[in-house]
């Protein structure tokens, strides 16, 4: 009976020892097969379909009228957070920066009855939105901040897209890559739909928190999307493009970040 | 013999017949299946989300991040002795290096929250950790409306899940029976112990329910659906903060779960979940009666 018995508890431990192998074995396995799978195109083409599944589902539960939260003079961080471009290094860049921004020009165009170009003054003079919002960066970190600024809305009522217009394109003038000598483009660029263009709270804000835009946050003039993760929100804007598809634009995804394998929809 | 299928939800009384060695069809294919399913997807949400919060090593209560307080901290620092990594509980720091805050990653010493060991994917990708977890979010939701759908309307819930008055009056003896890793036999290894319902419902209804308002308060455009309801979690870096503590209240749950799997009988109850079929332990007092 008791050799039986060691028998069986032999039997059961070598179970137990195959067991813990086999789970130590499919766990590694499992985190090389992820990996391989990160870099399988067809693979990383149906885990990003949930992409539109979160975009359609977004609009259903929130509206294209929904507010983002706005907050009080109190919730202001002391310093809002830079990140990304901090200092541009580019020749256009640091000339209109040494000149103060005065002869900065938004150039608007693309696929528009009436192209424009709009001094910091006369944006200025144009009617103000501020708002008190919190920033998302996809990082995870989030940081509240008053921004004062003209509605998009507006400036696309003044050049009138047309109607195969589909996005608005954001050019600016920080190179990713840092300035660029042999005509390879890092610059930063962006692109929304013109639902979120023309929402209430997306703005290009030229103040924040009541003092002229900081060269970290993007001055002299950036975009806030406030439904959206920071890197929707083209700092250091040069020109704005409206156009029908951003398929032959750079990366074909619509923005840097994009291009780099982060979501269009940035919502989520 | 086998014991049909409808027999694990009647009373323990009715099931007196129920003896050592029979087998009893004890979890039905759409359980099984949504179990299976739920194994995979957490396990994915883990690793990528331990990924994401890689992308930023701090977790913090309020709303905003410069302004908030941060409660948790991993980071590496080089010192004299070389990298060091730093866990900050608190105001408390713990030396954690080889683990969290530094750790190799291909041979080499390299700063990073969690380990490459327990990230998915293993290098430091946000971009790609977010379109696991997001994918693999949607499924694990998909699968768990579908979960609640089906305990409600087969009535698992309130037949196996919520536990009876007389099991709640036994709540302490459960309790000793567990200290002892004692399990149930005979007729009441076919019921969920009271502990157990226990543990899941609060599963079920806390800790999942809270993990996925605490992801969706993530979405800045989900927050736009009621203004100011990420406030009710305490502003969305408090949100992100709970989203982490959940996951960890989860993972508890699964390292207890996998546990008592093995003490319970890890053959029996891997057979049972996979084909169905769970062979009832014997109940010594029922098969000394009927010798």
């Amino acid at each position: 009976m008791s050799k039986t018995y060691t028998l069986m508890r032999a039997k059961q431990r070598d179970r137990r020892h195959l067991l813990r192998g086999a789970v130590a074995a499919a766990g590694a396995a499992m985190l090389t097969g992820c990996d391989r799978l990160s870099n399988n195109a067809s693979f990383v083409a149906v885990l990003k379909s949930a992409e539109n599944l979160s975009h359609a589902a977004g609009r259903i539960v929130a509206p294209q009228s929904a507010m983002a939260q706005e907050f009080s003079q109190a919730d202001v961080a002391p310093a809002f957070r830079g990140n990304g471009t901090l200092d541009p290094g580019d020749a256009d860049y640091v000339a209109l920066r040494n000149a103060g921004f005065a002869g900065y020009k938004l150039t608007v165009g693309g696929l528009v009855d009436k192209p424009a170009e709009y001094t910091l003054e006369q944006l200025k003079a144009m009617p103000a939105r501020t708002q008190i919002t919190r920033h998302d960066c996809v990082e995870g970190w989030s940081c509240i901040g008053k921004w004062k600024g003209v509605q998009l809305s507006a400036i696309l009522d003044q050049v009138q897209p047309k109607p195969e217009a589909k996005f608005v394109l954001f050019r600016c003038y920080d190179s990713m890559d840092g300035p660029s000598l042999d005509g390879h483009d890092s610059r930063y660029y962006e692109s929304i739909d013109l639902e979120e263009a023309r929402h209430a709270q997306t703005i290009l804000a030229y103040d924040l928190n009541d003092k002229t835009l900081p060269i970290i946050n993007g001055a002299p003039l950036r975009c806030r999307v406030e439904r959206q993760l920071g890197y929707k929100q083209a700092k250091y804007i040069r020109a704005i493009e409206l156009v029908e598809s951003f398929a032959q634009v750079r990366g074909g995804k619509g923005g840097y970040w994009e291009d780099e394998g982060y979501e269009w929809y940035g919502g989520i | 013999m086998d014991i049909e299928a409808d027999r694990i939800a009647t009373p323990a009384a009715n099931r007196a017949d129920t003896v050592g060695g029979t087998s009893i069809y004890r979890h039905r294919l759409p359980v099984r299946a949504m179990h299976w399913i739920n194994v995979v997807c957490m396990t994915i949400l883990l690793g990528s989300g331990l990924n994401i919060f890689n992308a930023h090593p701090t977790l913090y209560w309020g709303n905003d991040s410069v302004t908030g307080t941060p409660w948790l901290s991993i980071r590496g620092e080089n010192s004299a002795q070389g990298p060091v990594g730093k866990t900050r509980l608190g105001s408390t720091d713990f030396d954690t290096t080889g683990v969290l805050g530094v750790s190799t990653v291909n041979g080499q010493s390299s700063a990073r929250g969690f380990p490459s060991w327990a990230t998915i994917p293993g290098p430091q990708w946000l971009a790609m950790a977010r379109h696991w977890h997001l994918f693999f979010a949607w499924l694990f939701v998909v699968n768990g409306v579908l979960y609640l759908l089906y305990t409600i309307f087969s009535k698992h819930l309130v037949r196996d899940l919520v536990p009876t008055r007389e099991e709640l009056k036994n709540i302490g003896r459960s309790i000793v029976d567990h200290i002892k890793f004692k399990h149930p036999t005979g007729a009441a290894a076919t019921r969920y112990n009271v502990l157990q319902s226990l543990t899941y419902l609060i599963v079920i209804f806390v800790l999942l329910p809270l993990i996925v308002f605490c992801g969706m308060a993530l979405s800045p455009r989900i927050d736009t659906v009621f203004t100011g309801w990420v406030d009710l979690l305490g502003g969305r870096q408090s949100a992100r903060s709970l989203h982490f503590l959940a996951a960890a209240g989860l993972l508890l749950f699964v390292f207890i779960h996998v546990f008592e799997v093995i003490v319970a009988g890890v053959w029996n109850e891997m057979r049972s979940m996979i084909t169905g079929w769970y062979k009832v332990p014997a109940d010594p007092a029922a098969d000394k009666a009927s010798r």
